[in-house]
């Protein structure tokens, strides 16, 4: 039961990172806790919910199952289509709300903006796409039996698997590339990057655009695994601060890590508290790293 | 940009700037930078001697005047685009990325210029500054002052700037760490760069610069050139020390 509760924390874990990293470059390079961030999974899994929808009345071109996997190659153009579109909402957003705020109010108004923003993405989700719960597919997947009598889903280890590929190229452009480079310069010092000649307004665009995309693939991955519903940013936007504020601000492998320690937590704490509690467990996390080390375990100490 | 024949590199002509557009710091500042010449400002402290210096940096708005930079119109210019036009800033404070590699700082400064390009900059600023490339893959924020002040310079010299600005280049560092940059300074200036620096250590400035400034409450006070500046009686009582000094010495003969 053990070993089942740490996998089912993992495959959790691996979603709540994979948002938490873009709430966390934000909070570090656009220096404000952006609450709408996780409304930008849940767009993220309905730009999926759409590209399927537009691939079926074309005839299901991509549906053909891989392997063991719920989905055919079409999961990938619909991680693209939505990580593209969830990026121009995201823009939109800063282009409107954040980016004119910025220049006229300080950093609590623009906290309590992204409030107003969330509840406005959140229901127009409501509105567009109804209450209920959707799937994307109604295929009937068989788990799969691990050692230790650990039973997961084909799909949750493609879920861990891109988890980790897309970690990991996200660690390649923040380091090799010039981009990636310019953006950890801006998010220390954005007066001496610009005098070196950084481009800084295009830089907080890749922010944007890099968080939208992955809060796109941790929104198509939950809507993969769980179910696809209005309030699926809401319910895990305590454990997307809990990792990103665990992690440490704009620290990337904090941000994974975080959503990682997160998601066990949860998982494992149903073996000594009720069920009910489960969500507590965030808030928990928050008090304790903010009382014993506010930077973050991988955040610079200041 | 409107080109225009100049033999100066820099040109400022009756700057007006500030942090704010309705609060200006600097009144109708005037001055040039000659190819080759190190100009230092002087002054007491809040005279607008930064201000000035990130006003031509671009960081800062300027409300009236003209900047010209080899005869083109830099007014105005955002600070990004700055570097791309030959300017090189180094601020006092904060002038490296301490969070980043000795390298990675380098790919910042080069960032305007093509990739292969940079590279090439780069592995001349390691054949330059030999310290850097000893410890390239180290992070900034582990070197010393004067380390951090070579890195900072060696950042803005990706570009080949022709205009240099040192914000108080030698603040906070030991007498020979200070006397170090300032041959590192003296050595750009020998490369035909264009410096002007701020610097609270008036005195030494001046002894390696062409010419000075003197700032006060936001307006040009003197100009000229250096050694008549370190001369002037009046100069040396109010900006380079001479009153404490002889303050001081009273003091000392009382004591005893």
């Amino acid at each position: 039961m053990f070993l089942q509760h740490v996998a089912d924390g993992l495959l959790s874990g691996a979603v709540i990172g994979l948002g938490a990293i873009g709430l966390s470059f934000t909070m570090k390079i656009l220096r404000f806790a952006n609450f709408s961030h996780s409304e930008l999974l849940t767009w993220g899994a309905y730009f999926g919910l759409i590209f399927f929808t537009i691939a079926a009345s074309l005839g299901n071109v991509f549906d053909a199952p891989i392997g063991p996997l719920s989905f055919g190659w079409g999961m990938f153009v619909a991680l693209i289509f939505s990580a593209v579109a969830t990026s121009a909402l995201a823009l939109l957003l800063h282009k409107l709300v954040f980016e004119k705020l910025n220049r006229v109010a300080g950093h609590m108004t623009m906290v309590f903006a992204s409030f107003g923003v969330a509840l406005l993405l959140r229901h127009m989700v409501l509105l567009i796409f109804g209450p209920n719960p959707i799937y994307y597919s109604n295929e009937l997947q068989f788990a799969v039996l691990l050692p230790g009598n650990v039973r997961v889903l084909p799909d949750q280890v493609f879920l861990l698997g891109l988890t980790i590929v897309v970690v990991f190229g996200l660690h390649l452009f923040m380091t090799r590339s010039r981009t990636g480079i310019a953006m950890r310069g801006v998010s220390e010092n954005p007066d001496l990057s610009r005098v070196a000649g950084v481009n800084v307004s295009s830089i907080i665009n890749w922010v944007w655009i890099i968080g939208a995309s992955l809060a796109s693939v941790a929104g198509v991955l939950y809507g993969l695994t769980v179910q696809l519903r209005p309030e699926l940013g809401f319910a895990l936007i305590l454990p997307l601060f809990a990792a990103a504020i665990l992690g440490g601000a704009g620290s990337l492998y904090g941000a994974v890590i975080g959503g990682l320690i997160v998601g066990l937590s949860e998982n494992l704490s149903v073996m000594i508290i009720p069920t009910t509690y489960k969500p507590a467990v965030p808030f928990l996390l928050i008090l304790a790293i903010l009382y014993f080390r506010p930077e973050g375990l991988f955040g610079e100490r200041k | 940009m409107s080109a225009m024949i100049s033999k100066h590199v820099l040109e400022a002509t009756g700057v007006v700037a500030g942090y704010r557009p309705e609060l200006p710091i600097i009144h109708d500042v005037t001055m040039y930078v000659n190819a080759g010449e190190i100009v230092t400002i002087i002054g007491p402290n809040g005279a607008g001697k930064s201000t000035f210096i990130r006003a031509i940096a671009g960081l800062l708005t300027v409300t009236s005047g003209k900047i010209m930079l080899d005869g083109n119109d830099i007014t105005g210019v955002p600070a990004h685009l700055m570097a791309a036009s030959g300017v090189g800033f180094v601020p006092q404070t904060d002038n490296v990325f301490t969070t980043l590699s000795i390298h990675e700082n380098l790919v910042l400064g080069g960032i305007t210029l093509p990739r292969a390009q940079a590279d090439i900059r780069i592995a001349e600023i390691y054949e330059r500054y030999s310290i850097l490339k000893d410890r390239s893959r180290e992070k900034a924020g582990v070197l010393s002052g004067g380390q951090r002040q070579v890195l900072a310079v060696a950042r803005a010299l990706l570009n080949q700037p022709r205009l240099i600005l040192l914000d108080e280049p030698t603040a906070g560092l030991s007498p020979m760490a200070s006397d170090e940059l300032f041959t590192v300074v003296r050595d750009l200036a020998k490369d035909g760069a264009a410096v002007l620096m701020v610097e609270q250590n008036a005195k030494a400035a001046l002894r390696i610069s062409d010419r000075g400034y003197v700032l006060a409450e936001g307006k040009n006070r003197i100009g000229g050139p250096a050694k008549e500046l370190l001369e002037d009686p009046e100069i040396g009582k109010i900006f380079l020390g001479v009153r404490r000094e002889k303050t001081n010495n009273r003091q000392k003969m009382g004591e005893s």
